[in-house]
């Protein structure tokens, strides 16, 4: 019936490119097209021009060649005579190594500062944010370096610890704290070790699967089942008994004093350089995760906890039923954010001269090869890869435990 | 009945008693160290410790500071002076303070013009950062730039001013312009004003810088906490426009803007800032025409800023995903365009809620601006593992320079923070 028809569709004309909203999108979308090309182009053709005048082109044969220096920490196997893809590589372990170690230990620190820094003790919950305002503004390369050189100046050369009658004696006969590192007991892995580990893990799984049996006891039949002191014994027994029965299959290497008289031989060796990183990584971004920790537990409201209180939980149950698990859903993210960043700042080694990746492909390797474009390029490939994968493991993260509303 | 009692009783007291005052234990400093210190065996244990975590760091540094030397001039004389006992060599600072803060070519007697500079920038934040100051000091922020600029590197009066030029002339024709459509004023006058620089560029005389009534002072010549400052006032408030048009960018309908905004923020933000200053001191080079030389400082802007932009954008999506949907939907039935609809309804309240991200990002770049001693530029830091600790006088002397650096930034960032709380309870529109 109705006589209403679409007004009618005049010929195109040139102006409607920028003044009709449909083809305005198009319009910008050209326009910054070209802009794209233009520019890209016109960086490029400068590339070009600038290689061809200074005689270089682009190649990642370096990468096949000897690289020609020494790594003093390294994961794998490498001496001089390796190639520069092969020093990329003990670069790329020892970022992966100092990034793992720094997101363990920062976490246990911001964990602990952040839950203290909410205590009703006073004297505790100021110390805490003291511990929080020094760290987050004062630059991380400053404490990189305070770190440093705590570990280089003032720890006491690996001469104090040599010698029948050393001046130092040795933590717990483990560890030396030296100028030049951490000395401290390395695994030796004899033969039938593999039954050991092997039993140790199958315990830890027996623990789960207990636990989880317990769990269903409760919920069929009410009864609480104990889980603290059998969890430890199927922990330890098993590879105790395994451990003897193998003829102790694993034992320690210890730094000894007395086989060398100018260093400490044996055992692990954990260079300051590490140390300093480590320790300095952990501290920083211990003090963001401790704010993200407060702000999670802060944002869970106080009628859950009263709620849980007048269910009759006790305090250490309701953190743990009903507090942590709501609170932890707002935690992750940026707690995974701040593994980023570490990952990131851990390229800061160049300044304190640990081999990571920064230091050896996008240092040693590239200013022996002046092939600064490639190593740059390869360098920042590396870490855009390390950070997409981790944010794409964050969104399978979020999306598990987003609230499942109706 | 009354009047039996009213006789039988020799005394009633007319008067009540007095309150007597609360038990020692339930009141006063006492009470309280009871409730917040002492409340369970638990907590006790918590507070020794705590207690004795503090006696140990006042009893290490107290002495050390109070023991300082201020006034010699090497280590080895603070320490014949010091003669064994544990004091810091705090002349280090008196002697070397003007490298630490200006960098060690900088020209002595021309120190007060970055002073003045860093007095001026607080004159032109303050308006930016409290409301209640009169609006017409923004004119003086917006002059700000051009002055600190001639202030610092010297030379000829005529570049910051064609400079400005440039700015005066795109603003007339973009507001001459921009009742028409957005778009035609914002690229118009970013046209008028590349035509001044271009033309302006050829007034300018080669020999302008000599005979400048400033002594020009070349960039390499910056250093000390002034980089830090400069890099760090400069990246971020360069950072925030671009950031605000790369979010909005990403939130944007054309599939290629969209795009070619979350590459850019993606790629940005997954790599290291070290990564991007090895890009600004040997690759940047690479990708300019042969014949320019654009100066190593002007390079690291440029990468400091891309980086912070990016950083800047996400929070300000953030802000921009916050706003209900209603608002754009209020705006657009109000018959708004989208430049309209972005400058009056989303962006004031999209930025207000990105506040407090904005300046989180604004400390940390300023931290991160000493990683610029990493590539060789003589900042704070680089001041103090270069010349000062490699000097005959004050190798060894750690914990002084280190300590200074620190409190400077600390300084900085922990009044940038405290100012960011006190904004965001003013900007508080909601009842709670």
């Amino acid at each position: 019936m109705t006589t209403m028809t679409d007004p009618p569709q005049g010929a195109f004309r040139l102006s409607m490119l920028f003044n009709d909203t449909r083809y305005r999108s198009y319009t910008f979308q050209f326009i910054a097209l070209i802009a794209l090309i233009a520019a890209f182009s016109y960086l490029g053709s400068n590339l070009f021009s600038n290689l061809a005048a200074a005689g270089l082109n682009i190649s990642y044969n370096f990468l096949g060649t000897t690289a020609g220096y020494d790594i003093n920490q390294t994961l794998v196997e490498y001496d001089s005579q390796s190639t520069n893809a092969r020093a990329a590589l003990v670069g790329i372990l020892n970022t992966l190594l100092v990034a793992f170690l720094a997101c363990a230990t920062a976490t246990v620190f911001g964990v602990i500062a952040g839950v203290l820094r909410l205590s009703k003790n006073w004297l505790v919950s100021r110390l805490m944010s003291f511990y929080v305002e020094i760290f987050r503004n004062i630059p991380v390369l400053i404490w990189i370096l305070i770190i440093f050189t705590i570990m280089t100046a003032v720890m006491p050369g690996a001469r104090s610890y040599l010698g029948a009658e050393p001046d130092r004696d040795l933590l717990f006969g483990m560890f030396a704290f030296t100028n030049r590192g951490v000395y401290a007991p390395a695994p030796i892995w004899l033969p039938g070790s593999g039954v050991v580990v092997a039993t140790f893990i199958a315990s830890i799984i027996a623990i789960v699967v207990y636990r989880r049996y317990a769990t269903k006891v409760l919920y069929d039949t009410g009864k609480m089942l104990p889980t603290g002191w059998p969890s430890l014994a199927i922990l330890l027994l098993p590879t105790l008994v395994v451990f003897f029965l193998m003829g102790r299959p694993i034992g320690l290497d210890m730094p000894d004093p007395l086989a060398n008289r100018f260093n400490l031989q044996g055992g692990i060796q954990i260079g300051a350089p590490l140390i300093a990183l480590w320790f300095a990584l952990s501290i920083y971004t211990g003090a963001f995760i401790a704010e993200n920790v407060r702000a999670g537990i802060q944002a869970i409201s106080k009628g859950q906890t009263e709620a849980a209180g007048a269910l009759g939980l006790r305090s250490g149950r309701i953190m743990s039923l009903v507090v942590l698990p709501q609170a932890l859903r707002v935690i992750i993210p940026p707690l995974i954010s701040q593994y980023l960043n570490i990952t990131k700042n851990s390229s800061l080694a160049i300044a304190v001269g640990y081999a990571d990746v920064t230091a050896t492909l996008g240092g040693i390797t590239l200013n022996q090869t002046g092939r600064a474009i490639e190593c740059v390029l390869l360098l920042m490939l590396f870490y855009l890869t390390i950070s997409l994968s981790i944010s794409a493991i964050m969104n399978i993260y979020n999306n598990s435990v987003k609230l499942k509303e109706r | 009945m009354s009047d039996k009692h009213a006789t039988s009783v020799a005394f009633v007291r007319t008067e009540p008693v007095p309150p007597s005052p609360p038990p020692f234990t339930t009141s006063g400093p006492v009470k309280w160290a009871k409730d917040n210190l002492f409340s369970t065996p638990a907590y006790s244990v918590l507070t020794l410790a705590a207690a004795y975590v503090i006696y140990l760091i006042l009893s290490s540094t107290m002495p050390w500071i109070l023991n300082g030397v201020w006034s010699t001039s090497s280590l080895a004389e603070c320490r014949e002076v010091l003669n064994g006992v544990s004091g810091g060599c705090f002349s280090v600072l008196t002697e070397r303070w003007n490298q630490l803060l200006f960098g060690f070519t900088y020209p002595v007697e021309l120190y007060w013009r970055p002073m003045l500079a860093f007095v001026l920038l607080f004159v032109a934040a303050a308006p930016v950062m409290f409301f209640t100051l009169p609006r017409q000091l923004l004119l003086f922020t917006a002059l700000f730039p051009f002055l600190a600029y001639y202030l610092i590197w010297g030379g000829t009066i005529l570049t910051p001013l064609l400079a400005l030029a440039g700015f005066l002339v795109g603003y007339v024709v973009y507001s001459r312009f921009v009742t028409g459509s957005f778009a035609m004023g914002f690229f118009g006058g970013v046209a008028a004003a590349i035509v001044v620089w271009f033309l302006g560029g050829f007034l300018i005389p080669e020999n302008a810088n000599d005979t400048a009534m400033l002594q020009a002072v070349p960039s390499r010549d910056l250093g000390g906490f002034m980089l830090n400052m400069m890099l760090g006032v400069a990246c971020v408030s360069l950072s925030l426009p671009l950031g605000i048009a790369l979010a909005l960018g990403r939130q944007s309908d054309m599939p290629l803007i969209k795009w070619i905004c979350v590459v850019f923020i993606e790629f940005i933000r997954g790599v290291p800032l070290i990564t991007l200053l090895f890009v600004a001191s040997v690759m940047l080079a690479y990708f300019f025409p042969p014949e320019s030389s654009v100066d190593l400082f002007l390079r690291v802007v440029i990468m400091i800023t891309v980086f912070s932009a990016a950083y800047i954008a996400e929070v300000i999506r953030g802000g921009l995903a916050a706003l209900p949907r209603g608002q754009y939907e209020a705006a657009d039935s109000l018959g708004l365009d989208y430049a309209q609809a972005m400058r009056l309804i989303i962006l004031p309240q999209a930025l207000k809620i990105s506040i407090p991200g904005i300046v989180n990002v604004a400390v940390g770049l300023f931290k991160d601006t000493t990683l610029v001693s990493v590539i060789s530029m003589f900042d704070l830091v680089g001041m103090i593992r270069g010349p000062i600790l490699a000097s005959t006088e004050w190798s060894g002397v750690y914990w002084e320079l280190f300590g200074f650096a620190a409190l400077l930034f600390f300084v900085v960032c922990y009044g940038i923070s405290q100012y960011s709380q006190w904004l965001e309870r003013q900007l508080a529109t909601d009842h709670r």
